[in-house]
């Protein structure tokens, strides 16, 4: 007698593989659904948007008035917030990434600290704005100034430039830095003359989408306390500011009052957006052109 | 196989007899052990390497004798939990000793690798390096050292028109010399090589080995190969490990016609490894 | 300099200008010794920022705590901080956020796994090539783009549809929210599973099993773990976003189920209470970081889950 009837086995045969069939176009339309969302999302904005993005639009200054309204501040105001955040954010991602890889010694600290940095990365940044909020704009001082939400989105990115970096520093194989070491060169000189530069491509272009992350945040920003209407441009560190999230953010909140604000909002999210844009563009730029072939 | 080495050695012989003078010492090993964490890779290693010499070390792999040569400028210690007791003397001063600074140790004594590895610059910058750590920063110095350096690798006519090119745009067998180049621009006493032709096609191989030939009367060279064809050619002296010890040290011509122990004319006939 | 006179000569002796120029470098020296230090100071900084964020929540939500009663706090169901007679009870906050959470991951869920197993499983190189930057992209979209496509967009749909539901309401930023967690979904999965070995899908095939009975039978249960860690950390990301619900849900702090409402987050009421003018020292004040130190440690319990979820899996293999 046999087990395995065929005629049953050939039966059952079509319906499996009707069934893989059935349900591989049904993930295939999972896959596709975020990005059908995406597109609507993007022809929403772009229509909503396009007639009011105009030179005027760019470069005039706030007003409670649509038709006169401008975003130039909240631009320089953006600038302002990336002026601060691409040094401080390279400066100590870069140097917790080389301790990290290079100097600390294996063990319990470093272990400590990359489980810190991990556990940093998940927290949400409202409460960053808190942090920012309570040290400083109200513990140093500073109000709420561009130095302050700046440095508050510094340390919100700091967890993804720093395991860019150490990404980075990773995949610089070791015998560059043997052959540096072979010819006398001491820690430093290896690290600062071979390494640091062998890994910039992918320290720049981690940093570069940390800052795009950075400059789209907006809880941070009202928790620390922007202004909703400020006239005046924001000129220095220490002046008061408004930025590109905050002013979709406002002119969404009030849409309700007056209908127009919703395609101001639009607009700026079209200049977010392309800004957005152009940064990833650098980056990938940054890492095709720059990564070399040992 | 055994037969065709000792064909090839006569010729060897008749030249290498002719220059036989006192020769000083460089690297003076004495009871030299080491261990990676728990494991024993070398064993109570007494050898005397001397100046101006090609000291070939071979071996059946995993027997030590990268570690050694690896050890003579302290490049092991990159690998962590090595320990190390004994002494070796450079120029009569102990290099294990915790206050000899190995920067200056490997400025002394070079190293070429087993693979290729310029860095990802310009040829030029390449052979400038060593110099310009070491604070060498006269642009007219360091031209003329740059140029020095390629002519004495032989490849400086190969490169000469294309210095500011990146060196990954070099064949292998160029890369290897222009990493012995690298190597002379400091000028050290002692080049140690790794293996350095194990990566390279047979063409490349004769030329680093007639490179080889031509550094001996200004270095003192210690190389690590497995191919025992290639020590036969290159060295004056043979050294053979196996399990982390020292098996027999002499002549190349003693080890390769009449090895004393019987593991080392196993090894050389090709029994084993 | 020391060299100028050798280059006179024919022959530059490098030996010479080396051990010369060694004898003035103890400046270099001393660098070389401090940057250790140095570089430890730096990387401490984000250690000071754990204890920055710890310090400043829980000393703050530790005052709040003095005026009203944990037990209070943990368990009211009404949440009215400007009233006379004020009531803090964040039980309306933790089920605002909860239940944008769960809408969140009923999208997210099922479409983010779906979409792992279709680019891990199905999809050819180049498909996946194309497909994989297209999500990220989905991914890089500031929140503050989804609460104005929720708000202007998703909620007005909705409504046609069906002209109960409220102007603001958690439905809406749900939705979207989860569409927002799909790509982390998708491919922290698709990680998980593609990093299972290729010998056991061989296994399944060679006995006749459909690529469909291999993905359920062999690849996900083999990478479970990665998967669940990834929802984790999907759930996660939902507690805390803000800009989404602050925009589309209002601020009514309802104690309900009904999601056609509007209801309140934790992050939401955050955003609330620190743009109005809640004067520092008053209740209110203080509330503001009880409600944070509890998102805090809401999100902090998924992130060690889901790392610990994660580890487990690349143990496995």
């Amino acid at each position: 007698m046999r087990y395995v009837d065929e005629a049953v086995v050939e039966k059952r045969m079509k319906s499996r593989v009707r069934n893989n069939s059935i349900l591989k176009f049904i993930f295939l339309l999972s896959t596709l659904f975020g990005l059908i969302v995406l597109a609507v999302l993007l022809v929403r904005v772009f229509s909503q948007g396009i007639a009011w993005l105009d030179w005027d639009f760019i470069t005039g200054r706030l007003s409670t008035d649509p038709a006169r309204a401008g975003i130039m501040g909240a631009i320089l105001g953006t600038s302002w917030l990336m002026l601060v955040v691409i040094p401080v954010t390279l400066f100590i991602g870069v140097g917790t990434a080389i301790y990290l890889e290079l100097y600390a010694k294996p063990g319990r600290f470093q272990n400590f600290i990359a489980t810190n940095i991990s556990n940093l990365a998940g927290v949400p940044s409202i409460v960053y704005g808190l942090l920012g909020l309570t040290i400083f704009v109200r513990a140093l001082d500073f109000g709420n100034v561009v130095l302050a939400g700046g440095l508050t989105l510094s340390l919100l990115v700091l967890p993804i430039v720093i395991v860019a970096a150490q990404e980075s520093i990773r995949a610089v194989p070791n015998f560059l830095s043997e052959a540096s070491y072979g010819m006398g060169a001491t820690k430093w000189q290896t690290v600062k003359k071979i390494i640091l530069p062998a890994a910039l491509p992918g320290i720049l272009t981690g940093s570069i989408l940390a800052l795009s992350r950075a400059i789209g945040e907006t809880a941070p920003l009202t928790v620390i306390g922007i202004p909703a209407l400020l006239i005046p441009f924001p000129g220095g560190l220490f002046d008061t500011f408004t930025a590109l999230p905050m002013q979709i953010y406002y002119w969404t909140l009030d849409a309700s009052l007056v209908a127009e604000y919703a395609y101001l909002a639009a607009a700026t999210i079209i200049v977010l957006l392309v800004l957005l844009f152009l940064l990833n563009s650098v980056a990938i730029f940054i890492r095709n052109k720059f990564q070399q072939r040992y | 196989m055994s037969q065709k080495i000792t064909v090839k050695l006569n010729d060897q012989v008749v030249k290498k007899t002719g220059r036989q003078e006192k020769k000083r010492a460089v690297f003076e090993t004495n009871q030299l052990n080491l261990w990676y964490s728990d494991t024993h890779a070398l064993k109570d290693i007494n050898l005397s390497i001397k100046e101006k010499e090609v000291t070939a070390v071979i071996g059946p792999s995993g027997c030590g004798k990268s570690t050694y040569i690896k050890t003579l400028n302290r490049m092991v210690e990159l690998v962590p939990g090595v320990r190390t007791t004994g002494e070796i003397k450079y120029k009569n001063r102990n290099i294990l000793d915790r206050n000899f600074r190995v920067e200056d140790l490997r400025t002394q004594v070079g190293m070429v690798f087993q693979k290729p590895n310029p860095f990802p610059k310009s040829i030029y910058e390449n052979i400038a390096y060593g110099p310009k750590i070491h604070g060498i920063k006269n642009k007219k110095i360091l031209d003329e050292i740059v140029e020095k350096s390629l002519r004495g690798a032989y490849i400086w006519d190969e490169v000469k028109d294309r210095l500011n090119e990146n060196a990954y745009g070099l064949s292998g067998g160029q890369q290897q010399r222009l990493c012995i180049a690298r190597c002379l621009a400091v000028e050290p006493d002692v080049i140690l090589m790794d293996e350095p032709t194990s990566a390279l096609d047979p063409k490349s191989t004769l030329r680093i080995e007639e490179l080889v030939q031509e550094l001996r009367e200004d270095y003192s060279i210690v190389i690590v190969t497995h191919n025992m064809q290639q020590a036969a050619r290159i060295s004056d002296k043979t050294a053979f490990f196996l399990n982390g010890e020292v098996i027999e040290f002499d002549e190349t011509d003693k080890i390769f016609t009449n090895p004393k122990d019987s593991r080392t004319e196993d090894y050389i006939s090709g029994r084993f490894g | 300099m020391a060299g100028n006179s050798d280059t006179n000569k024919n022959a530059v002796n490098v030996r010479e200008m080396i051990a010369e120029k060694k004898k003035k470098k103890s400046l270099s020296n001393y660098t070389e010794k401090f940057i250790p230090t140095f570089l430890l100071l730096i990387a401490s900084i984000s250690l000071l920022t754990t204890v920055g964020i710890i310090i400043t929540l829980f000393t703050e939500a530790i005052e709040f705590f003095k005026r009203v009663p944990v037990w209070e706090f943990f368990t009211g169901t009404v949440l009215k901080p400007m009233s006379q007679n004020p009531e803090f009870g964040v039980l309306p906050l933790i089920n605002g956020t909860l239940i944008s959470t769960f809408i969140a991951m009923l999208v997210a869920g099922p479409i983010g796994i779906m979409s792992a197993i279709y680019l891990s499983e199905y999809a050819s190189d180049r498909v996946r090539r194309v497909l994989k930057p297209l999500l990220e992209i989905l991914a890089g979209i500031p929140t503050i783009v989804y609460g104005f496509f929720a708000f202007t967009f998703v909620t007005p749909l909705i409504r046609s549809i069906f002209p109960e539901v409220g102007a603001t309401n958690i439905l809406s930023p749900g939705l979207v929210m989860g569409v927002m967690i799909i790509p982390m979904i998708a491919s922290l999965s698709e990680d998980a599973m593609s990093s299972v070995p290729n010998s056991m899908r061989e296994g399944a095939f060679a006995l006749g099993a459909t690529k469909l009975e291999t993905t359920f039978k062999v690849v996900i249960p083999a990478a479970l773990s990665g998967i669940i860690s990834s929802f984790v950390l999907g759930i996660s990301r939902a507690i805390g976003e803000t800009m989404i619900v602050t925009i589309a849900s209002g601020s009514s702090k309802n104690f309900t189920f009904d999601i056609t409402q509007s209801m309140q987050t934790m992050t939401a009421y955050i955003v609330e209470v620190s743009s109005g003018d809640a004067p520092a020292g008053s209740t209110i004040y203080y509330s503001l970081y009880a409600v944070a130190a509890t998102l805090f440690i809401f999100t902090l319990l998924m992130n060690i889950l889901a790392r610990y979820l994660s580890r487990k899996f690349r143990e496995e293999y």
